[in-house]
Formats: C-alpha cells, sequence, structure tokens
C-alpha cells in the first residue's frame, strides 16, 4: 500500500477536514472491522482510509448567486455529505448554475448485502465474439433479424443488427464472424420461417414495438409455435424476441428462448448468442 | 495549395484522376435511372404538400398511383400535369387527394397532350426552384446583416431531445453559448422510413423527426437568435436515408444551411441499395448546389468501424470520390464539408502526431474546402475527466490544421445524451484551445522529411494504390465487395431497390432539367 504517500500529498490540499472527519471516521471504520469477515463495510476513499470523501458534480435551475450555492451546498447534505465544500459554481445557461462540491458522505457501503443481478452469461466484446464463433463454429453464425405482424417499427431491431448500432455499440452486422440477415419491417411468420430455413439461422431475432390489444405477444406466440411446427426441436434456431413493454421473464410462456427489453445492447445480444449456441453447457450447437 | 506537407502535385492530380474514373461509371447509372424519392422531389417542388389522415404525404400516395398506372420509368412529372389537364384542376395536391381515392388515371401521353404537359410540369417545378433561390438570396442577405462568426472553424453543436419545442430553447441557449452552428439530430430509424413526416413532432426516438414543419420552426428560431448575437447561427439537417432527394428539398425551401450529405454512408451503414443512393445522391446534390447549402460528408464514419490507422487511406478515397460526386453535381468546394475524424486509438504511440498529419493531409488535399473535424467517440469510454483531455487534443488539432467546421466533442460521449452542463463543458475546451492557440497554424509547419509529412505522404500513396484498385473494377464491385467501412454492399441487394427504376426513353424531370442548366 502506498497509503503514507497518498496521505501526505493530500494533507497540502485540504488540511481541515482530516481532523474533522477523523473521530467518526475510527469508530466506523472499528465496526467494519469487527464484523463478521474482514473490511465487509466501506466508505469512500479520499486520501485517507475511511475519509468518505467523494465529488459530485450537477446543474441546478437557478442563477447563479449566493442563493444558488447555498441551495447546492444543501442539495449536498441531503445526498449524506457534511460537510460539503462548495469548491466550483459558475453560471451556464439561462438560469442555470454548475456546481462541483466535494465532501464526505458519511454513508456506510456493507459489501455483505450488495445485490447485484448477475447476467447469465460473460458479456464479451466483438472482438471475442468473433474469436469463439471462429473456433468453436469453424463458419459465420447466421442470425436472422425481423419485426413481424403489421409493426412497422425497425427502430429496435436495426439499432441490433445495423452497422450504425445504438448509443455508440456497433450492431450485430459489424460483427466478421455473424451473418446477418436483417428482413425488416412487416414480415409474415411464414416468411421469416422461410428465411431462416433458407439462411440456416443459428438464431432468430424479431422485433416488436407495437403493443395494441397485446399484438407483440400474440405474434411472439404464434412465431414460435410457426418454428416448434416446421422443424424438430435440434435443429430450431435460438428464438430471441425484444421490444420495450416484454416481460423479460415471460420467454417459457412465449416459446422463445429469451426476451431482451428496453435498453439492450447489441454486445449483450451477441454475448448472449455466444453464449447460448456455443459455450453454454447446454448449448445448442454441439 | 500551402505546401507544408510537401504534397507531390503529380500524385495528387493522379488521385484526382482516379476518382473521376471511378465514380464516372456511377454517375452514368445516376443519369439513366430514376426513384420514388427523386419523384417525390420533383412533385414537392411542383407544389404538392400535406399528408392523408394515416400521416402518408400526399407525394408518396400521388407516386404510389402513377407508379400502379404507368411505371417509374417515364418519371412522373408528365403522368401528373397530364391526368392535371384532362381532370381540369389546377392544385396537385388536390390531384393527389383524387388519386389516392383512386378516382383518377394516369396516362403516358404523346403528341401535343405530352408537350403541353412537359410545360406545366416545367413550369410549376420552376416557381419551387425559384422559392429555394428566394431563401438562398435570404440568406445572403442575412449573413450580411449579421455577420459570419469571427473566427474559423465555425464551432457545430448538436441538440437531440425529440421534441422540436424543447430542442429550440436549446439550441438558443447553445447559440448564445457560442456555437455557430446548430444539428438537430433525426430521430433513430428516420433514414429508413421511405417517406417525410409531417407537422411540428414532440416525440422521437434519440432524436427529433425531420419534416419541414421542424425545419420551420428552427430556422424561424434560430434568426431571432442571430439578430439577438449579432451573427448568422447555420442550421444542419440530414439529407441521407430514403428519402435523400426530399430531404434537400425541404432543405432548400426552409433556408437549412448545411446538410450532411455523404455519396456512400447510406449504402453503408444502413445498407440502402448502392444505386438508389448513387441516384438520390445525385439529386440531392444539385438541389443542394442550388440552394447553397454546405454539405457535410460522412468519413469520419468509416473510422468508427475500422481502425483509424491503418484505414486512414480510406477517408482519403472517400473524400475524393466525394468531391468528385459534389463538382459533378454543381457544388462548388465553398460547399465541401468534407469529413474525417480524430478517431486514433490514444494508446497508440504518437497519435496526436498522427492525428495532425491526417487532418494536415485533409487540409492540403483541399484547400477550399470548409473541412469538417468530428471529435472522438471510439475511444470515449465514460472515462470523462479522460474524455475532455481528448477533446482539448481534438480541438487543438483543428486550430492547428485550420478545419473548416468543427463538431464540439462531449465528454459524456457513449454515456448520456449531453446535458446543458456538458455542452458548456465542452464549449469552456473549444473555447479554452481556439483562444490560447487560434493562430497557432500559422506556425505549426512539420519539420521536411520529419515523421507528419513522412505519414501524410504514406496515407496519400496507400489512397492512389486502393483508387487504383477500384478503377480496375469499378466502384460498385468496390462497395460490394467490402472496400469501404468492411461492410459488403452488392448493387443488387439493399433496402429501397424496388423504388429505383432505369429511365424510359421519353423520361422527363422538370427539376433535373432546370437544375443542370444552371450548372
Amino acid at each position: 500500500m502506498s497509503e503514507r504517500t497518498e496521505r501526505s500529498e493530500g494533507r497540502e490540499g485540504m488540511p481541515s477536514r482530516h481532523s474533522m472527519s477523523e473521530p467518526t471516521e475510527r469508530s466506523e471504520g472499528r465496526a467494519g472491522r469487527h464484523g463478521m469477515s474482514e473490511k465487509t463495510v466501506v466508505r469512500p476513499y479520499g486520501d485517507t482510509t475511511g475519509d468518505g470523501m467523494v465529488q459530485v458534480s450537477f446543474t441546478l435551475p437557478v442563477p447563479h448567486d449566493k442563493r444558488a450555492e447555498g441551495a447546492a451546498v444543501q442539495l449536498a447534505n441531503k445526498m449524506g455529505m457534511d460537510p460539503a465544500m462548495l469548491v466550483h459554481a459558475k453560471p451556464i445557461g439561462d438560469g442555470f448554475t454548475f456546481f462541483v462540491v466535494y465532501g464526505r458522505v458519511n454513508h456506510l457501503v456493507d459489501l455483505a448485502k450488495v445485490q447485484v443481478v448477475e447476467r447469465d452469461f460473460p458479456l464479451l466484446s466483438a472482438k471475442e465474439v468473433n474469436a469463439v464463433v471462429k473456433r468453436r463454429l469453424r463458419r459465420k453464425l447466421s442470425v436472422v433479424g425481423a419485426c413481424i405482424g403489421t409493426d412497422a417499427h425497425t427502430v429496435g431491431i436495426d439499432a441490433i443488427l445495423n452497422v450504425k448500432g445504438i448509443a455508440g455499440e456497433k450492431g450485430l452486422e459489424y460483427y466478421r464472424e455473424l451473418k446477418v440477415t436483417n428482413l425488416g419491417a412487416q414480415v409474415s411468420v411464414p416468411e421469416l420461417v422461410e428465411a431462416a430455413r433458407r439462411e440456416r439461422a443459428d438464431a432468430v431475432l424479431v422485433s416488436q414495438v407495437v403493443t395494441q390489444r397485446d399484438a407483440h405477444l400474440h405474434n411472439t406466440r404464434e412465431m414460435s409455435a410457426a418454428f416448434r411446427e416446421a422443424m424438430p426441436a435440434g435443429r430450431r434456431p435460438l428464438l430471441i424476441v425484444g421490444g420495450p413493454r416484454f416481460d423479460e421473464s415471460m420467454a417459457a410462456e412465449l416459446g422463445v428462448d429469451r426476451i431482451f427489453g428496453r435498453g439492450t445492447t447489441p454486445g449483450e445480444v451477441a454475448s448472449y448468442l455466444v453464449h447460448a449456441l456455443l459455450t453454454d453447457t447446454n448449448k445448442r450447437v454441439k | 495549395m500551402t505546401g507544408k506537407l510537401d504534397l507531390d502535385p503529380v500524385l495528387v492530380a493522379r488521385a484526382r484522376e482516379l476518382a473521376r474514373r471511378a465514380g464516372r461509371p456511377v454517375v452514368e447509372l445516376a443519369r439513366s435511372h430514376t426513384t420514388v424519392s427523386v419523384e417525390r422531389a420533383v412533385l414537392r417542388l411542383a407544389g404538392v404538400t400535406g399528408a392523408d389522415p394515416d400521416g402518408i404525404p400526399w407525394v408518396n400516395r400521388l407516386v404510389d398511383a402513377v407508379v400502379a398506372d404507368v411505371g417509374l420509368g417515364h418519371g412522373v412529372a408528365v403522368p401528373v400535369f397530364d391526368a392535371l389537364t384532362r381532370e381540369q384542376i389546377t392544385d396537385v395536391t388536390l390531384l393527389a387527394q383524387k388519386a389516392a381515392a383512386g378516382s383518377v388515371r394516369f396516362e403516358v401521353p404523346s403528341g401535343k397532350a405530352a408537350t403541353a404537359a412537359r410545360r406545366a410540369a416545367r413550369r410549376a417545378v420552376g416557381a419551387g426552384v425559384r422559392r429555394i433561390d428566394r431563401r438562398r438570396a435570404e440568406r445572403e442577405r442575412l449573413v450580411r446583416r449579421f455577420g459570419d462568426p469571427a473566427r474559423r472553424p465555425w464551432i457545430y453543436l448538436i441538440v437531440a431531445t425529440g421534441d422540436i419545442y424543447e430542442d429550440i430553447p436549446q439550441a438558443q441557449a447553445a447559440a448564445r453559448a457560442g456555437a455557430d452552428v446548430i444539428a438537430v439530430i433525426r430521430s433513430t430509424g428516420q433514414s429508413l422510413l421511405d417517406y417525410v413526416p409531417e407537422g411540428a413532432t414532440r416525440e422521437g426516438f434519440a432524436g427529433t423527426y425531420a419534416t419541414q414543419e421542424n425545419f420551420r420552426l428552427m430556422r424561424a428560431a434560430l434568426d431571432s437568435s442571430s439578430k439577438e448575437l449579432g451573427r448568422y447561427v447555420r442550421l444542419t439537417n440530414y439529407a441521407s436515408g430514403l428519402c435523400m432527394p426530399e430531404m434537400a428539398t425541404l432543405a432548400g425551401l426552409e433556408r437549412l444551411d448545411m446538410m450532411l450529405n455523404d455519396s456512400m454512408y447510406g449504402i453503408l451503414f444502413r445498407d440502402i441499395n448502392p444505386i438508389r443512393t448513387f441516384v438520390d445522391q445525385r439529386f440531392s446534390r444539385q438541389v443542394h448546389a442550388r440552394a447553397g447549402i454546405i454539405i457535410n460528408t460522412g468519413e469520419d464514419n468509416y473510422l468508427t468501424t475500422a481502425d483509424a490507422v491503418d484505414e486512414a487511406h480510406t477517408v482519403t478515397v472517400s473524400q475524393l470520390l466525394n468531391e468528385y460526386f459534389a463538382h459533378e453535381a454543381g457544388l462548388a468546394d465553398w460547399q465541401l464539408g468534407l469529413g474525417h475524424a480524430f478517431e486514433i486509438n490514444p494508446d497508440v504511440p504518437e497519435s496526436l502526431r498522427l492525428e495532425l498529419a491526417h487532418a494536415l493531409l485533409a487540409r492540403e488535399l483541399f484547400p477550399d474546402a470548409p473541412l469538417k473535424w468530428m471529435p472522438p467517440t471510439k475511444h470515449m469510454t465514460g472515462d470523462v475527466f479522460r474524455g475532455n483531455l481528448l477533446d482539448g487534443f481534438f480541438n487543438l488539432v483543428g486550430t492547428m490544421t485550420g478545419q473548416g467546421i468543427l463538431l464540439v466533442g462531449m465528454m459524456t460521449e457513449a454515456v448520456v445524451t449531453p446535458w446543458l452542463s456538458d455542452r458548456d463543458i465542452a464549449l469552456q475546451n473549444v473555447r479554452y484551445v481556439l483562444g490560447a492557440a487560434g493562430g497557432l497554424h500559422e506556425d505549426f509547419v512539420p519539420a521536411s522529411g520529419g515523421f507528419i509529412q513522412q505519414r501524410a505522404h504514406r496515407v496519400l500513396g496507400e489512397a492512389v494504390e486502393l483508387l487504383e484498385r477500384i478503377g480496375d473494377q469499378s466502384l460498385l464491385t468496390a462497395i460490394a465487395e467490402g472496400t469501404f467501412g468492411i461492410m459488403k454492399r452488392p448493387a443488387d441487394r439493399g433496402k429501397g431497390l424496388d423504388g429505383v427504376a432505369r429511365h424510359e426513353a421519353d423520361y422527363y424531370n422538370p427539376a433535373t432539367e432546370i437544375l443542370e442548366q444552371s450548372a
């Protein structure tokens, strides 16, 4: 640990806060150390263990004056920062002020109580996806995508499939080892099944945005039934639907392998494909 | 040529000649085909406006009706104006409504009827082109009155809330904070809509729909900002996707000042059919030329998919092709916002010197073009502090190499759509760099035979090699084989192909006729 050096460097800038924060820090630090396992309770680290120092920046919709600065400190206090040091305030736009606040938070983090929803597959980069496909499959992985029924909203399927992608992340077309066939909007279920057969699809991606009269659920059931009817279980492509109004836990009920909801990125879909088809113990392509 | 790179003028001339050779067959293709969107643009110039109760524009309904009766290959102008005479009405929008109801039959007239229909079509479209001319004159007047920005590069800033009424105050605030050019990002996926939505819109996906009414509202708002600020604030939108010719036309009619308009972007990144794109491209550029609009090309996009060092020469090749297509369509050098970007991985040793070499190469190859300089996106990771530094270096390269239009980089790229504070921090970054080093390009002369010169020569050399390869096999083949941005796009595939038709012997397009006469 280079704690000593950090501390001595830190001191020069802000001597006062350390003395202020020390007493409480001690007792809480001890509580953490005497817990069940070692160091399950932690606080943010500025330059001294347990100092609880954080930095935040935000904008308030008020013109810059004394009262605005007071308002920023009040907000910081409510966020658990005490003492809060307003280090920067600057008027921006008309009637807005930008603030930077440094301060000590009185919140503790109990690592033992941290709950995260674990993705059940690892998130891979495009490079890693390509490498796995190349190594395990020795051919391109074929993906067929479409908006089915009367749905003409290709926003979702295009965000996942088009090179352009979404939010700076490239779509599946960008992956060298994926062969993408995007059928676009208003594709009928028989057309989709036929295209999947023709393209020897390993996976079929269906996007459903329109939800009037539960169209997205009906269409998905119709699609999964059609695939079940047309192909034996072992030859059926992985069926994936996506859309902003789906409940991600309804996959079994709708007869599909996976549902992706709002905010899904192409990388997540690609990682899931590789997981479900190639690397999972119950993988589909043997 | 300013000569900081000591480029070989013979090699530069050869590069241009090769670009011309690669592009010429594509121009021939564009001259012998039309598309539904070109024809809809003609009808917009002829005065068809509005949409049916389902929001489908009357131009779409009218073109569809003509195509159903006589096909697309004759052009719609003559069948439409012939029907107008037979129906004895003067309002083309009314004709569209009747056609949509199925009460009008379209024919391809011959003889006197054909001559009369041509004359009437040309008169109506001519009136539309004159409206564009008036808007151009108006811009020139306003620029004289309010003035241009005091320095280059012009500062280009994006707004994109999805709601035009939210965009307007944001755009005005951005202008007040120093933006010279405002771009309104389009709703995700609009490029693949085969119609232009109508009216003011308040809901979009990660952007605001481009509509004629939204154009008008934003231009009016920026006119009042221009007056307030004493400098003409420019407005940008997108002439790309399936409705490119109509977007260009609407931009001309509503006095937009710049349009994103790349010769190959739709093909490579949106999987739009190559022929559809090149036909639509040529028409849209002819309109831009007439309207005095500055185009922005999209070379920056190649570098977001391909490696910015290894593939630097594909940017140069694309710039040369874009220049050829632009000149051919009648655009002047001052209208060519050729694109490139600061996308080299910052972990690559000497990345800044490489960026300087590439940026200076573009500057010297196209000395009279207002180059569009695009900020880092690929290596913006969410580490906003590092991102802000990277943007600072981007701004520095921009001013050291005399770029014309600088798209302001956001440290929150890839994190959130820019917040008010992100924009303020980004503009502060630009102001600092331009203030501290705005004249540095005068002193910045790379050492003769040094790293920067050598790198620039190498990229130009690789560009010429690539153009030679394209020349041997044609541009369409090169695109089909994945030469640009690694995407393979065959000419017989892609979206919008069913909206393309080869000209029949009697094809007539009054807009093209007028625009080519002026060129």
